[in-house]
């Protein structure tokens, strides 16, 4: 609902268009019909049902046939009526059903202990047996929760300018949850318009329980301001948790000097800069900084140029000062860290019945498919590139449709690629690794009951 | 019935002086005197209410530590050491019926139990924690030597992290999963590689409160089906009423239902809001008015307090209708928010009736980007809360003085103070939640303006 909530605030916002830029937006990109030959004849339904089983497709001695039954879908329809607790007996059963219904949205929930749709008779028979059991765990970060630090948009609008502090999230929160965590099975997808989504599929990662899940997000939190405080990020402390310093050193310090200098020019004029000056706990030093500025604003240096130079500055000033403030210990860190660290929507996280935006999906405000990243070459992702419906459409129209014959093929098509990836980074290790599982607690099963036999 | 001790012990010097604590994994096989096991609770409910109005005050580890101790000393002392071990025991027993009851019982008992066994470990020796340890059979392999070696710097960085200067890397560390110790986890207390954290072996609380807090919590759950099931019943003459009452005498009012000061109507609102709410509501309220919008946790707090007040359904819907459709418009109202004030009302979903947030909940809230739910003295920043409260009327004299307060992190002595500068009376009670707060300043200001005479 909050997700909603942010969008409208952002579409009240769109008013002026003097600068006109690509805008993500597009309403000619999406419509029911459209939308059916998608799911007649793209969407992916064979890979969707084998990411989903992990492994349960009945091959095996060890496997449990109703894991994928036992998942939660539920469906946005065309007239906004929302359906939820959905399950489907097997793939063509989704298809199906996904075929009929045509919905604007599908969401993806937890696995429960029984089959979603028939939680009233379970209900019914008193005790507490419809519980989620296994979930991946999401993050959700949204471009509209920086509106107080990009200047080129606001609301739900995306450009290339603000787009790359989606890629530096990407980045920090992928290398931890694959350093720290230890997680290997990690899906990044585009959320169809302003951010990004992450499925972290590993079987650990599925089991933990909700109090397991807000402690890693909690590990994440570092954004902790409000409306009601300048300051948005305390760093307290005498130096960065390693998670931090090496997201700093490794991501966040350059981007800052760099591209967001380069894009957003965050110290350009007085509104701008006054913002990062109430974050420095020490009036002396922001009074000595305010001034020199006001004396350089008619400069005949780019915005750019006098951005740098002012952050070179502000800098060197407290530099010089830290020896007496010991409040101004992190001060630069801290204001690294608000304009560039991930902010992440943690309440998605925290939760194993919180329902996601599933893959492939078609976002229809834009058009653009819900696409995989990759998030070793994230930074080449353009959203404003992601193919839309109407696209697909005329690809498939002048008949370059047949993406089901092989790799090659898959190549050629505007969606293949992205099928390809899903598959081969991502689908096919994952599968591998649930395989071993299954076939290791077989194993210790018939271990252990061949023990129990002997006694 | 015989005396039957299940968990037996050899008392050696050792155990008299530095006795491990119990893990009430089982419930012991004795026999206890009915009145005993009525006293014996309600000491136990004592110290469970002293840990719950320290953690309010914002206490900081240390502070609770000794607040523990002395709380301890204070209600559960014996003198004979397997005396105090079984009023120890029986008192924690008992209190699991009492508050196996509802979710919001349950709920409170396990994080005030959880904090007193936190706090109780923290005091013991170091030995004494291993053997707690071991008495839980968790069997981590510590780290030792060349491989702490090999981590030191990490180690340093993460102790530096959280306030100490001089990085004094331990020597013992327990490598364990993550998922083991959440806590240290969520806070960054630990450094943690490819799955696994490294636990310090003054950190070991966290692994032991970890496995406490589990265990309670599933007990409860069946305690809870055996209560329903069998003993409700068959000890309906005797101990039921006991522990019916047990309850309700310590955990504070319930302001799920709005009583006689707190019966307020639409037409009011406005008025009511600045002559009654606590700084809290009083932003949200003034933030909704003037932005005709808030967000979900601000929709949450400001919403079920005005349902502890009194604003029956029908009036909620039209209160926020009235705001919320300058904004989103109508339609949109409807659809999407409608539903979540009927849900607070009960109407949907699961059909529970909520609460109004008490203060520790909205103190440990955690207001984000748009947010303005939480508590004022805590979340806004010092100019921010100087300029509510000159707004609430406050002298500069008294000012400083909720100032301090908030320096030293007790939130809730400040919002007692703003309420004492307010209405010009003492609040012994101290505020613990926005509807307290709210009907003490209604009865004052009836109490000052009788209603006139007809």
């Amino acid at each position: 609902m909050t997700k909603e909530e942010i969008g409208n605030r952002g579409d009240d916002m769109m008013i002026e268009t003097t600068n006109p830029k690509p805008k993500i937006e597009n309403p000619d990109e999406f419509n029911v019909h459209y939308l059916q030959l998608y799911y007649g004849k793209l969407f992916p339904y064979i890979e969707f049902h084998k990411w989903l089983s992990y492994g349960h497709d009945g091959k095996h001695p060890g496997c449990d046939e109703s894991y994928f039954n036992r998942r939660e879908f539920s469906f946005t329809l065309q007239n906004d009526v929302y359906t939820r607790y959905r399950s489907f007996k097997n793939a063509s059963a989704m298809e199906n059903d996904i075929k009929e219904k045509c919905p604007y949205k599908i969401d993806i929930g937890a696995v429960y202990s029984v089959d979603p749709s028939k939680r009233k008779a379970y209900s019914e028979s008193g005790s507490n047996v419809f519980v989620p059991v296994e979930r991946e765990l999401v993050f959700d970060i949204d471009i509209t929760d920086y509106d107080d630090v990009r200047y080129c948009c606001s609301g739900a609008d995306v450009c290339s300018n603000c787009w790359p502090l989606m890629t530096v999230a990407i980045k920090v929160i992928d290398t931890s949850l694959r350093e720290d965590f230890g997680f290997k099975h990690i899906l990044w997808v585009f959320s169809g318009r302003r951010g990004v989504h992450c499925w972290v599929c590993d079987a650990k990662a599925r089991r933990l329980t909700n109090e397991q899940r807000s402690a890693v997000a909690e590990y994440f939190r570092v954004y902790k301001g409000n409306e009601n405080n300048a300051r948005k990020v305390a760093l307290m402390g005498f130096s960065l948790h390693p998670f931090l310093a090496r997201s700093y050193v490794d991501y966040l310090k350059d981007f800052f000097e760099g591209e967001l200098q380069a894009t957003q020019s965050i110290f350009s004029s007085k509104e701008k800069y006054e913002k990062i000056l109430d974050m420095i706990s020490d009036e002396g030093i922001q009074s000595e900084l305010r001034e020199k500025w006001e004396n350089s604003a008619r400069s005949s240096l780019s915005e750019e140029a006098i951005s740098r130079t002012r952050w070179e500055q502000l800098k060197n000033t407290l530099q010089s000062k830290k020896q007496k403030a010991p409040a101004l210990r992190m001060c630069v860190e801290e204001i690294v860290f608000t304009f560039t660290y991930p902010r992440i929507d943690l309440e998605v996280s925290k939760q194993m019945n919180h329902l996601l935006k599933a893959p492939f999906c078609v976002h229809p405000k834009t058009g653009r498919v819900c696409v995989p990243i990759d998030p070793n070459n994230c930074d080449e992702f353009d959203p404003l590139a992601v193919p839309t419906l109407s696209q697909l459409i005329e690809e498939i129209n002048s008949g370059g449709d047949r993406m089901e014959e092989d790799d090659d093929d898959l190549d050629r098509t505007l969606l293949g690629k992205s099928i390809k990836f899903f598959r081969s980074s991502f689908l096919e290790p994952l599968l591998k690794s649930c395989k071993e599982e299954i076939e290791s607690s077989y194993k210790a099963k018939i271990e252990k009951s061949k023990d129990s036999l002997s006694w | 019935m015989e005396v039957i001790r299940s968990q037996k012990r050899t008392v050696s010097n050792d155990v008299v002086s530095n006795p491990t604590i119990p893990l009430y994994l089982t419930a012991p096989f004795m026999e206890v005197r009915l009145e005993e096991f009525e006293l014996f609770a309600i000491d136990r409910l004592r110290v469970l209410k002293g840990v719950s109005d320290g953690l309010a005050r914002g206490k900081n580890p240390k502070e609770m530590d000794d607040l523990v101790d002395s709380l301890w000393k204070e209600h559960m002392r014996h003198s004979d050491v397997s005396e105090m071990l079984n009023k120890d025991i029986i008192s924690h027993f008992v209190l699991r019926l009492v508050y196996c009851r509802s979710d919001e019982l349950k709920k409170w008992f396990l994080s005030m139990e959880t904090a007193l066994f936190r706090h109780r470990f923290r005091i013991k020796s170091f030995q004494v924690q291993r053997a707690t340890v071991g008495d839980f059979g968790l069997s981590y392999k510590p780290v030792t030597g060349a491989q702490v070696e090999s981590l030191k710097e990490k180690l340093g960085q993460v102790i530096r992290s959280t306030g100490e200067k001089s990085p004094n890397v331990e020597t013992v560390y327990y490598k364990v999963p993550f998922e083991e110790v959440p806590d240290l986890v969520a806070g960054r207390r630990v450094f943690i590689q490819k799955g696994y954290a490294f636990v310090a072996g003054s950190q070991l609380v966290s692994m032991v409160i970890t496995q406490f807090r589990s265990h309670l919590s599933k007990a409860l759950i069946l305690t809870n089906r055996k209560w329903m099931t069998t003993i409700r019943e068959r000890e309906k003459d005797r101990l039921t009423p006991i522990v019916e009452a047990l309850s309700t005498s310590y955990l504070g009012p319930d302001y799920s239902q709005s009583n006689e000061y707190a019966d307020i109507s639409l037409k009011d609102i406005d008025q009511v809001s600045k002559s009654s709410f606590p700084l809290c509501m009083r932003h949200l309220f003034e933030k909704l008015r003037e932005d005709h919008h808030l967000k979900h946790g601000g929709r949450m707090q400001l919403g079920l307090f005005l349902k502890g007040v009194g604003l029956k359904l029908d009036d909620a819907l039209a209160f926020w209708r009235a705001e919320f459709t300058k904004k989103v418009g109508a339609e949109k109202f409807d659809k999407e928010y409608a539903y979540s004030i009927r849900h607070n009302y009960g109407k949907e979903g699961k059909r529970t009736d909520y609460t109004p947030y008490a203060c520790q909940k909205i103190i440990s809230s955690a207001p984000g980007v748009g947010d303005h739910h939480g508590c004022p003295y805590r979340h806004f920043s010092e100019d921010n809360l100087r300029a509510a409260l000159g707004r609430m009327g406050l002298s500069s004299r008294g000012m400083e003085d909720v100032m301090d307060k908030v320096r030293n992190k007790h939130y809730q002595l400040a919002c007692t103070l703003t309420f004492e500068a307010v209405y010009g009376t003492s609040c012994d009670a101290g505020i613990n939640h926005p509807n307290q707060y709210f009907e003490e300043s209604q009865k004052i200001l009836k109490s000052k303006t009788p209603s006139a005479p007809v």
